[in-house]
């Protein structure tokens, strides 16, 4: 469907735990049907959200499995553009060190990153506002 | 998650049933890594698995990891269409031993 002259947005936080990654999935898809985005791309952007989500979990707040911070997670959508915004309170993300492993070298782990750049068109780190320390934003362009 | 195994001419067969994510691989582990380490063949039955992310692939990569190293034969069944989505991402369809 187009979503030319559409424009909406929601927001919700989590807990940072991986406990609350089914709800972050259940708050995506709901917002999703509400964009009535057919269900393969649903479940890609899904798996996309969740998987950045998931890297807050396990490395922004590494080794702080106790945390109390909620993460925030915010899906809106312009004309056909998708923009999905992450904000948390945990360790500064460094650029450099966001990478997937190399898909061929087949092991456990360090696909997430290579997820997410599958599904979306981008990735920004932007500096976090007070009282954030890091925001994600993923942008894609929704076709037609 | 739920589970249930069953056995048939030497395999073993684990059946999951859910969405398998970070919060839940030591749970899918600890059902997995047993039956391979008692050397049996293992059937892993996903047709019922309907979400899986990165942490769900990686138990996949160990699981079969661990059954090459016991010399055991793991093979991957009734994948469901959203699972075998990730997996082709991922380009493991041909590394898996998919059936």
């Amino acid at each position: 469907m187009s979503l030319e002259n559409f424009s909406h947005s929601e927001k919700k936080d989590f807990l940072v735990s991986s406990a609350s990654l089914k709800d972050v999935r259940a708050f995506s898809r709901d917002v999703f049907e509400k964009f009535k985005i057919d269900e393969d791309l649903r479940e890609e952007l899904v798996l996309a959200i969740a998987e950045a989500a998931q890297n807050i979990v396990k490395h922004a707040y590494k080794d702080m499995p106790d945390t109390q911070d909620k993460m925030v997670v915010r899906i809106s959508c312009s004309d056909d553009v998708l923009e999905i915004s992450f904000f948390d309170k945990g360790k500064p993300v460094e650029k450099s060190e966001v990478k997937h492993r190399a898909i061929d070298d087949i092991k456990p782990g360090g696909l997430g990153t290579f997820f997410i750049q599958q599904i979306m068109d981008s990735i920004n780190f932007e500096p976090g506002k007070e009282p954030w320390i890091n925001n994600l934003v993923l942008t894609k362009k929704l076709k037609n | 998650m739920t589970y249930k195994i069953t056995e048939e001419d030497n395999i073993s067969t684990i059946f999951l049933d859910g969405e398998i994510d970070m919060d839940k691989t030591d749970e899918v582990k600890g059902v997995i890594f047993p039956v391979i380490d008692s050397g049996k063949n293992v059937a892993l039955n996903l047709s019922n698995v309907q979400y899986m992310d990165s942490s769900g692939i990686s138990v996949l990569i160990e699981s079969h990891q661990k059954a090459l190293e016991k010399g055991t034969k793991l093979v991957i069944k009734d994948v469901s269409k959203s699972v075998l989505k990730v997996i082709m991402m991922a380009k493991l369809e041909q590394i898996l031993n998919l059936e």
